[in-house]
């Protein structure tokens, strides 16, 4: 049986057509076939987060989602969010507060946080702490990380940056 | 890693699912949310040479009523199960059990009916369901049966269910008048498996605890009925005499295996403050409503 799938998706506005490999995960058909190398691998087991991008307007672990279940869906990565301003305060705010350091969990770090604001538009530090729980920063800058989301959403309600 | 080679067809309806599964030999597995089984083909710990995406299959989803019943269909995600006004109204064990469950990138994307059908023993679900003494919609070619929760769970990673059958939904008996509910875990970091956990569930009259149900997880080869315990608390308030009963009962009935997070008489312990907590939780939520 062939292991060879034809997909139709949209991905950050455009159209895609591609046949990939039935194995592919999203995140080596965004990097590898499309050359989009925002989105990173790291465990591909799903524990440690780098390789959030969203489907279908939801964060995903990337590494456990085939491309070929993806017909018709609409990914955005840290790419199509950058080009589009959407979160120009979040990277803004991780850029003043050093939240980056080596920036390999920093795209998905940053899609996590789009989507915490998006259903929580005033979280606590603890609400902030729990939401990234599952995205693993190795330099264990959590703290700067979560200072940086707590500035987006203060501004984002009208208040000084605490 | 990458999974081995395999290959992909999508199921619209289940008529077709169980066609494409029939046809498609002994190896094949469905893929519902794929936020298990993505992982252990990661790590080739099974080769099922084809995929059976069952994810858009419409039978298998929505939150609805039935009867005097809550039917969770099984491709309901865990972020779906949590937002739900059905779920938070009628069976809100299920609605506090989701933030417990992994993290949002997961929850976005695992189902109920995969959480159910994979049956690890440190999972909420499963043990939310034994519980809450629910109904398991099980759906061969031929149609469906119910099985209890409690019977459901036959083993490490084992269920019921018999060759080509799979999960339909879950059926819930909404939560009566009197009735309380809690979950509670201990995990080393938040939205790992939990070290030990428990979900309770008691109508609680007077501060008295009557038909309590106690189902512990992470402590077993699958969730753990404390039916000892149940039986020393049944009736009783809770205080330091029944507590010396209902924890040395708990011992009983627990034989919790070692794991990675430490030994049996450590998940004993465990298991005693999940208990103590939880308990409290169901009365003390009582004398809030009474002052």
């Amino acid at each position: 049986m062939s292991t060879a799938v034809d997909i139709s998706l949209e991905v950050n506005g455009e159209r895609v057509t591609a046949r990939v490999e039935a194995r592919r995960h999203l995140i080596d058909f965004l990097r590898l076939d499309l050359g989009l190398m925002g989105s990173h691998t790291g465990c591909e087991h799903g524990v440690c987060g780098a390789c959030t991008v969203r489907v279908d307007g939801k964060i995903v672990r990337g590494c456990l989602v085939l491309a070929a279940s993806l017909d018709g869906a609409k990914v955005e990565t840290i790419e199509g969010v950058s080009e589009t301003g959407e979160i120009r305060d979040l990277q803004d705010a991780f850029i003043a507060r050093n939240a980056c350091q080596c920036g390999y969990c920093t795209p998905a770090m940053l899609l996590t946080a789009a989507e915490l604001l998006q259903m929580n538009s005033r979280p606590t530090r603890q609400e902030i702490r729990e939401f990234i729980a599952g995205n693993y920063c190795r330099c264990t800058g959590y703290h700067a990380i979560v200072d940086a989301i707590e500035t987006v959403a203060a501004k984002r309600n009208g208040k000084a940056a605490p | 890693m990458k999974a081995p080679p395999f290959a992909y067809l999508r199921a619209t309806s289940l008529e077709e699912a169980f066609k494409l599964w029939t046809g498609a030999g002994p190896e094949a597995k469905l893929l519902a949310g794929g936020q298990s089984l993505l992982a252990t083909l990661a790590f080739r710990l099974s080769e099922p040479g084809t995929l059976i995406d069952i994810s858009r299959v419409p039978e298998l989803a929505g939150i609805g009523m039935a009867g005097d019943m809550v039917r969770v269909g099984a491709l309901t995600t865990h972020t779906e199960l949590g937002a739900s006004d059905l779920i938070r109204q009628h069976v809100p064990l299920l609605a506090e059990a989701v933030p417990l469950i992994a993290h949002p990138a997961i929850r976005n994307r695992g189902t109920i009916g995969g959480s159910l059908a994979f049956a690890d023993p440190a999972a909420e679900l499963p043990a939310c369901c034994v519980a809450l003494e629910a109904q398991i919609v099980a759906c061969g070619p031929k149609g469906e049966r119910r099985i209890a929760a409690a019977q459901f769970f036959t083993g490490l990673y084992a269920t019921a269910l018999k060759d080509k059958e799979l999960i339909a939904a879950v059926e819930i008996a909404v939560t009566r008048p009197g009735e309380r509910s809690t979950i509670l875990e201990l995990a080393r970091r938040s939205g790992d498996y939990a070290m030990a956990g428990i979900a309770a569930r008691a109508k609680v009259a007077a501060g008295r605890l009557v038909d309590p149900n106690l189902v512990f997880f992470g402590v077993g080869d699958r969730p753990v009925s404390a039916l000892r315990a149940m039986e020393a608390l049944a009736g009783k308030s809770v205080t330091a005499g029944t507590m010396a009963a209902v924890n040395a009962a708990l011992d009983t009935d627990l034989s919790p295996p070692a794991d990675q997070h430490g030994s049996p008489e450590m998940k004993r312990h465990l298991a005693r403050v999940l208990l103590a907590r939880a308990l409290d939780r169901l009365t003390s939520e009582e004398e809030k409503r009474a002052a």
